[in-house]
């Protein structure tokens, strides 16, 4: 068993010291893929979760329990809905977009969005009980109060942001589905992961898992680093 | 109203970068549904690069198993399938949904098993006595379970050693609803028999304790074909460049190639189209 | 800076309160209580902690709305009210962006142009003091510059009326001191000023004229040095005498 974690040490060593092109795709694509999913989750998400937060209407609590519970939603499901919109015999199969790099971004997105829309209208809840008197006083439209309190929680909705991003990109079950892990069109870390595990080859296989776990250590880091720099020093 | 407000312009924003995260591929290509013994045993790494080249038809591969291609087909979503299970492809074609079925190349699907061999099948050329053998004292034996070409392969070697395997599942018959690389590493780690296609076999790397015990009986043949989608079922498909793909295989120049590639010195797929049979 | 700001036949000014009454959760948490609020020297609200100060300054400013009776601007230019009073709370409730960048944020809610925002921030911060600051982050200062900032951004709306609810309550004698000067820079400058306070001393140094609020009753109002020197009620004395703990 310790042979399997040396050597993928070494595979993983392998890979990255020789700049092997075909790996250096997969991270670039499984990165593009995933910001790409993040970012538009976070459009939409970071809006519906602080209107959650500041608006009081009918079924609002049955959003907010129904997007705490999409956040554990499992990423095969997921896929597999998305498989069947986008299929060429389902309501979008028109788009030609199954088994490409857009549908694995639609999934994700899907995936990421219940994530960065609850954590976000909890940020945003807690700061609104904290200001909501002084927007009173100010009397501050509701527009102009979901924009202040995006802008006051940024540091703390980076951390949505984040959370979403792990999720999406160490997930498979989805983009495998509606991706179908196609060499160089679609695959990403974690479908190659997938593949390489199925051809026996788990030294590779756990030597790509390395590279995955650095690289979303790679991305946590640096934003660790910008929240912290811009608390201390937030102009 | 307001949700086609929203979704309009996202549907815009995705399709925008639909075309500029697929604007370096401007080649033609097909989608095309495959198995998995087919991508894992590297045969598609060396194949379509040189198919590519003589035909400039790209080749996106979803390697499933074969009952999913059937599937991935049956809802127009590949242009071609690459797949090994006679009696589910004439049903596809014969339902309508794919044209041209043509058999291309075969290999043969082998049983792996604990080198202690416990149920003493090593050798016996009968696929049937070897199973029989299996069920009568236990032995672990995993299954892929996913509607494969193996598996109903394996199914039908069942019904024909009079075993009802399935009754048993859960004990020692274990459906794992897995590809042929994640079962065969099921196998190593549960010292269990499998039955396998010969080539994901050879070029499977966590082996552990297992080894090729049976092999020979004609009932293990294993027949690959290929199959165009339908274009009247699918007006979509791209049928033209499929079928340039397809007969790039069934030439003389495809068919050399495919008895050309080898892996530890063995010929994976042994080509065997054959022009005169329809 | 008031006869630009605050031309006294435009004002809102006075607010009439009248049998004002708060009752939450059936218990009376203000009764009965009638008073004017005029332009003039500070008005300071004192009573023991628990007495409904927050509570009426919130009603004044429109922040709770009333069980019964009414509190009504009768100025005027009564009709833009909400627009020309501002409050400080006990806490201030500074943003996560710079001193300056709060200011501004205020300024930019009333629809100030940003040119003109610029050199009114300038000016506030330069008149409070604050300008060494300018650039640090407003949740990192300590308490009393947060709560001179926070005094500062109200004043920076040139509002007629800036309600304080227990401005210094958290603050050390030093802290307390600047920001008292603060109040009475901003009171001389022509803004009607309503404090709450418990602290008996700090009435004396600010007060005009006193509102003597007990367990959410209205007990005596009137000229601070009358209040002071004569209390008309038992409470009233029994406060003045520093018997009365609540």
């Amino acid at each position: 068993m310790m042979n399997e974690f040396t050597d993928a040490g070494h595979a993983a060593w392998r890979l990255v010291v020789s700049l092997d092109p075909t790996l250096a795709e997969i991270v670039y694509r499984s990165l593009m893929v995933s910001v790409i999913a993040v970012g538009l989750s976070a459009l939409v998400g970071f809006a519906v979760g602080a209107l959650l937060a500041v608006a009081r209407f009918p079924g609002r609590k049955f959003v907010v329990v129904l997007m705490n519970a999409g956040m554990g939603m499992p990423p095969v499901v997921i896929g597999l809905v998305v498989y069947l919109l986008l299929s060429r015999s389902g309501p979008f199969g028109g788009l030609g977009l199954l088994f490409t790099p857009t549908a694995m971004i639609i999934a994700q997105s899907l995936l990421v969005f219940p994530i960065i829309c609850s954590l976000s209208r909890q940020v945003i809840e807690d700061l609104l009980e904290e200001y909501a008197e002084q927007f009173r006083s100010f009397d501050l439209g509701v527009g102009q109060v979901l924009r202040t309190l995006l802008w006051e929680g940024r540091f703390r909705l980076l951390t949505a942001l984040l959370a979403g991003f792990g999720r999406a990109i160490a997930e498979v079950g989805a983009v495998l589905i509606v991706g179908g892990n196609i060499a160089h069109v679609t695959r990403v870390m974690t479908t190659a992961i997938a593949l390489e595990t199925a051809r026996g080859d788990l030294a590779l296989a756990l030597g790509l898992g390395l590279i995955l776990i650095t690289t979303a250590f790679a991305v946590n880091a640096a934003a660790y680093l910008i929240r912290d720099y811009a608390e201390r020093h937030a102009a | 109203m307001t949700m086609s407000r929203f979704i309009r312009p996202l549907l815009v924003l995705l399709l925008a970068i639909n075309f500029l995260s697929s604007a370096h591929a401007e080649a033609e290509f097909i989608t095309l549904a495959s198995t998995t013994s087919t991508q894992a045993s590297g045969f598609f790494d060396y194949f379509l690069p040189l198919a590519q080249a003589k035909t400039g038809v790209e080749v996106r591969v979803i390697a499933v198993g074969t009952g999913q291609a059937l599937k991935i087909g049956e809802k127009g979503d590949c242009d071609a399938l690459l797949i090994h299970d006679r009696p589910g492809e004439m049903k596809f074609v014969n339902a309508g949904f794919g044209v041209d079925r043509r058999e291309l190349m075969y290999n043969d699907f082998v049983f792996v098993g604990p080198k202690a061999d416990p149920a003493g099948i090593k050798d016996n050329h009968d696929a049937a006595a070897v199973l029989h053998a299996i069920g009568a004292i236990k032995a672990n034996f995993v299954s892929r379970a996913d509607d494969s070409g193996t598996h109903r392969a394996e199914m039908r070697l069942w019904d024909a050693a009079h075993v009802d395997a399935r009754a048993a599942s859960g004990s020692w018959y274990k459906e794992l609803g897995a590809g042929m690389g994640a079962t065969l590493n099921t196998a190593a780690a549960l010292d269990a028999y499998t039955l396998a296609d010969r080539a994901t076999w050879l070029t499977f790397k966590n082996r552990g304790d297992l080894e090729l015990l049976a092999e020979g009986d004609p009932r293990l043949f294993n027949q690959y074909s290929a199959i165009l989608v339908n274009p009247r079922r699918h007006p979509h498909v791209k049928f033209e460049a499929a079928k340039k793909f397809v007969d790039f295989l069934t030439s003389a120049e495809g068919q050399q190639l495919i008895g050309a590639y080898k892996v530890a010195d063995t010929v994976l797929f042994v080509p065997n189209y054959d022009r005169s049979k329809p | 800076m008031r006869p630009e700001y605050f031309p006294t036949d435009v004002g809102i000014l006075p607010l009439a309160v009248r049998s004002l009454g708060l009752r939450l959760d059936s218990a009376d948490l203000l009764t009965d209580i009638s008073f004017e609020l005029a332009a003039g020297s500070p008005t300071v609200l004192l009573g023991a902690n628990g007495a409904g100060k927050t509570l009426l300054l919130k009603l004044c400013h429109g922040l709770l709305r009333p069980s019964t009776g009414e509190i009504r601007w009768t100025g005027v230019d009564a009709a833009n009210a909400t627009g020309r009073q501002a409050m400080v709370f006990q806490r201030p409730v500074l943003l996560r962006r710079s001193v300056a960048a709060n200011i501004d944020y205020a300024l930019a809610t009333r629809g100030t142009p940003r040119a003109e925002r610029r050199s009114r921030v300038a000016q506030v911060l330069d008149e409070t003091g604050l300008t060494p600051l300018a650039k640090r982050p407003a949740r990192v200062l300590s308490g009393g510059e947060q709560q001179r900032l926070a005094l500062a951004r109200a004043w920076a709306l040139t509002p007629e009326v800036l309600f304080m609810d227990e401005p210094t309550a958290n603050l050390d004698p030093a802290a307390t001191r600047s920001v008292e000067n603060l109040i009475r820079h901003i009171a001389a400058a022509g803004t009607k000023i309503m404090l709450s306070t418990h602290d008996l001393a700090q009435a004396q140094r600010l007060a005009g004229e006193v509102l003597f609020l007990h367990r959410g009753q209205l007990v005596e109002r009137g000229d601070a040095q009358k209040f002071f020197t004569e209390p008309a009620s038992d409470a009233g004395r029994a406060f003045v005498r520093g018997e009365l703990w609540w």
